[in-house]
């Protein structure tokens, strides 16, 4: 298998009793890419998402991710992967420091890599001067950019980002963006799933999910001319407007 | 008389200064955009509006009643869907449908031919349960239950965050067809893009409005030009940009870099020292501004 | 986060030394048609005890029923008719122990200090008697409402006020903040829906079930458990009735107090269910508590309706003797809604 390939899925599948929420997928995805992962509500980007961070176990099908089985090495997943969503990302009544704190903690850094993380990280931010703030009374979009940060700040291999820029204002969201090349850059591989057609563009590679399967996959670039659309969200619509499933 | 009218909304939340006084007139049956990040004031403007808080100063008008004194009346005439999904879970879609008329003291059939539209597309799932219904499905029941005493104002609070762009799509589509039944609508959206579908909007950020205006007209008064950028490597092409002193700014903004540039700085120039420096294929060209570029620039005051 | 820390405490404090179940003051009546100096001398020991407290000396066996039906007197000391006489010529006299056994633990417990203390007084009598001879007080103890000391008697009328208490003020509570955590109040308040509606929408039901309750519990008692059902019915079921609409209104208040289902779960555990487990008189006697534990008791709605059901059912007392109880109960509500339906807003905040 190509080294560089950090997720792998083949014929991924996970049935509910009486559904099937993900329908044999098959993608790579290489690293330091940015993948995006979108699909309409109800598509099955969730159940994709979880059986991918070794949250549930696939029914049928297989997958590596960071080079492990997905359904018998979650513990390994879990330690090289990060996550960050829009629901759950810090503990508020925290301070910042105690926050990074606490994930480093989590993850068996040592004292010395997070006390040099956390420096660097707020600086990188620029941040230093809220060391000490609770996050519960950071604004959203710096809640974010944290949150972000903290999520790769054991260095993992992969990124899972679940609509990490919901209800941010444009201004942070684009710097949010910027967090993500820049982790790209140092070789973290970004998986995110966005509602923002705009920054469905952002992306190196996109995947649409409809009914549970993956109906395209390319460059943004290529999808468009593909589907001859001026823009990501006109393919998105194209796609996903073929959807059966009720969602 | 307008369907609502605000005059100086204030509201605080301990050290939290939620509204910082806003006004504007919403005219009857107009489609009326508040657009603005979470934590902006949204929520609690729609609140104040439907009765359910008091604003420390202020004054606000809904279908010409006083939102402090005459609040039974307005809970008469207006229809709200907050936020996030609060309908009966384990009740059906029928059920909830049902609870809502009599708690509005209406028939579902009395006002049938409102939310006819709307109701077919979750009839055939009438007997689910409302908790498993999801996105979009939720979304459109919210909102028959809301419309179901046919209110003269209708509030909804982000009714599209999280949904995807299809369903956003659809649901846009239906509040066009409510407008044109003459019901005023004020609807909140994180959403930059949603702004072209709305009559009027005003921009809200941090407890204030950064201006209100027609789609159209926050476009116009753009005073800058935008010139786009784009070509391969685009997040290397937007940190050299950043490097030139007479850019002003400069934004990804999906496939192009947004960038505004001081008044005397030739976009030929750009391109050129883009070229020169290793992005042979960058192209520069003039577009107009989207509510998002209005947005960053009034934001960002 | 304090209520953790500081509930050990209370509990360990309240459990270790407030409330004990010894008796210590025990209501004794005596009945002396003699009128002997020997009957009289076992009075005054009786007196000087410190666990005792002479209530009454009665005239007739008439009042001993009497002071029983008021709840005035916990045990009546019978001496025989010709207590001295007895005694002395043929060494032997009994005396008959009256005890109210409608809580068994307590009745044990104060006919053994009883005939302790009897007991102990017939030593010294045969000790200093020159005859050598001993005498012998033979006390016959009778129970009064539950002889064959059956505890059911004593926890049924608790059940029913721990049930009722729970179903009532717990659901109401949790059922009214859950609509504040879903966010369907949000929509019912911006509704013509007035907010009296709502409460009683959210109250009959259980108010319904409680009723229900109370029937299952009384036929289990007394087809099963065999507890006597000797009072009258109907008040039964008005203080049952009235007590249920004491613990709704608790419900309402609580809910009107806090934001989610778990702040209304942890207020109703510990500041319903604790106090009415305590203070309910179920488990300990609330006349041996401390009295700041005895006055706290007087605010615990479950103390005076166990006490009122405890009468009408057990003792099988006509209404009048539970007037009392009835009264208290009716403030308790009355006073409870007014500050319920004050304390439910209108608005979100």
């Amino acid at each position: 298998m190509d080294k560089d390939i950090v997720i792998n899925t083949d014929k991924l599948t996970k049935k509910f009793v009486s559904f099937t929420a993900v329908d044999h997928i098959t993608f790579d995805v290489r690293q330091g890419e940015i993948f995006g992962f979108l699909g309409a509500n109800g598509a099955g980007k969730t159940t994709a998402m979880r059986m991918l961070c070794g949250l549930s176990k696939p029914t049928e099908g297989k997958g590596t991710v960071a080079g492990f089985d997905i359904s018998r090495q979650q513990e390994n997943i879990k330690k090289n992967i990060g996550y960050m969503s829009q629901k759950f990302s810090l503990y508020e009544d925290l301070k910042v420091w105690e926050n990074s704190r606490l994930f480093g903690g989590i993850y068996g850094l040592t004292d010395k890599q997070i006390a040099d993380g956390t420096d660097e990280m707020l600086r990188k931010l620029d941040f230093e001067q809220e060391r000490n703030t609770l996050v519960k009374s950071l604004p959203l979009g710096w809640k974010q950019k944290l949150a972000f940060s903290l999520a790769i700040f054991h260095n993992p291999k992969i990124v899972f980002l679940d609509e990490p820029t919901g209800g941010v204002d444009p201004a942070t969201r684009r710097k949010f963006w910027e967090l993500i090349y820049d982790a790209s850059e140092r070789g973290i591989t970004v998986f995110v799933t966005t509602h923002y057609m705009d920054e469905a563009e952002y992306c190196d590679r996109v995947s649409i999910m409809v009914d549970g399967r993956i109906d395209a996959l390319d460059s943004p670039k290529r999808l468009k001319e593909h589907y001859s659309a001026q823009s990501m969200d006109e393919v998105f619509t194209k796609i996903a407007r073929k959807a059966q499933r009720g969602d | 008389m307008n369907a609502i009218g605000v005059n100086g909304i204030e509201k605080s939340y301990g050290e939290v200064h939620a509204l910082k006084g806003v006004s504007f007139d919403v005219p009857q049956g107009e489609l009326f955009g508040i657009i603005g990040p979470d934590g902006a004031g949204k929520t609690t403007l729609f609140r104040i509006l439907t009765t359910l808080i008091l604003a420390d100063g202020g004054t606000a008008q809904v279908v010409g009643l006083d939102v402090v004194n005459d609040y039974k009346e307005i809970r008469k005439k207006v229809g709200y869907m907050p936020g996030r999904f609060s309908l009966y879970q384990d009740l059906t879609v029928e059920e909830n449908l049902n609870f809502f008329a009599t708690v509005f003291n209406t028939t579902v059939q009395e006002n049938y031919d409102l939310i006819k539209d709307i109701y077919v597309q979750i009839e055939p799932f009438k007997k689910r349960r409302a908790g498993a219904l999801s996105g979009g499905m939720k979304q459109k029941l919210a909102l028959c239950c809301a419309l179901i005493h046919k209110p003269e104002v209708l509030f909804l609070d982000e009714p599209t965050t999280g949904v995807d762009p299809v369903s956003r799509k659809e649901f846009w589509d239906m509040l066009g067809r409510l407008k044109k039944q003459g019901i005023a609508i004020i609807v909140s959206t994180p959403y930059m893009d949603e702004a072209s579908l709305c009559d009027s909007i005003a921009l809200i950020n941090e407890g204030l409005f950064l201006t209100i205006d027609t789609p159209a007209g926050i476009i116009d008064s753009y005073p800058e030009t935008i010139w786009a950028v784009e070509g391969s490597r685009m997040p290397q092409i937007l940190t050299r940009l950043r490097e030139v002193p007479q850019v002003k700014t400069a934004f990804a903004f999906g496939d192009v870099h947004h960038v505004t540039v001081e008044p005397d700085f030739s976009p030929d120039v750009l391109s050129e020292i883009l070229h020169k420096e290793g992005f042979p294929d960058a192209r520069v060209e003039a577009i107009k501004p989207n509510t998002e570029d209005a947005y960053m620039l009034l934001a960002g005051k | 986060m304090l209520i953790l820390l500081a509930m050990p405490v209370v509990l360990v404090i309240l459990f270790g030394f407030a409330i004990t179940t010894e008796v210590n003051n025990v209501r004794l009546a005596v009945y002396a048609p003699s009128k002997d100096n020997l009957s009289r001398l076992i009075t005054d020991r009786f007196d000087a005890n410190p666990y005792f407290s002479i209530v009454d000396i009665v005239q007739s066996p008439a009042d001993i029923d009497r002071l029983f039906r008021e709840n005035k007197a916990d045990v009546t000391l019978v001496f025989g008719e010709d207590f001295e006489n007895n005694l002395m010529h043929t060494g032997e006299a009994s005396v008959q122990l009256i005890v109210d056994g409608s809580e068994p633990n307590t009745a044990t417990m104060m006919s053994s200090y009883t005939t302790g203390i009897l007991a102990t007084y017939q030593a010294e009598l045969s000790a200093g008697s020159s005859a050598g001879g001993g005498f012998t007080v033979i006390p016959d103890v009778k129970l009064l409402y539950n002889p064959q000391m059956k505890s059911a008697y004593n926890f049924v009328p608790g059940v029913m006020g721990l049930i009722l208490m729970l179903i009532c003020a717990m659901m109401t509570s949790i059922s009214i903040v859950r609509e504040k955590e879903r966010g369907t109040m949000e929509v019912l308040l911006v509704s013509p829906m007035r907010p009296i509606s709502i409460i009683l929408a959210k109250v009959v039901p259980y108010f319904c079930i409680s009723a229900f309750n109370v029937v299952t519990i009384i036929l289990l008692a007394v087809f099963v458990l065999k507890v006597p059902l000797t009072g009258s019915i109907f008040w039964i079921s008005v203080i049952s009735l009235l007590y249920i609409f004491v613990a709704l209104a608790l419900g309402i208040t609580i809910s009107s107090l806090v934001q989610n289902q778990v702040s209304a779960m942890l207020a109703s555990a510990m500041g319903l269910m604790m106090p009415v487990m305590v203070f309910s008189g179920m488990i300990f006697p609330i006349e041996n508590m401390p009295n700041i534990l005895q006055w706290l008791s007087n605010i615990i709605p479950a103390r005076w309706y166990i006490e009122g059901i405890k009468k009408l059912m057990i003792q099988g007392l006509s209404v009048e003797y539970v007037l009392k109880e009835l009264a208290i109960l009716s403030v308790m509500g009355t006073v409870l809604i007014t500050v319920s339906l004050k304390l439910f807003k209108n608005r979100l905040e």
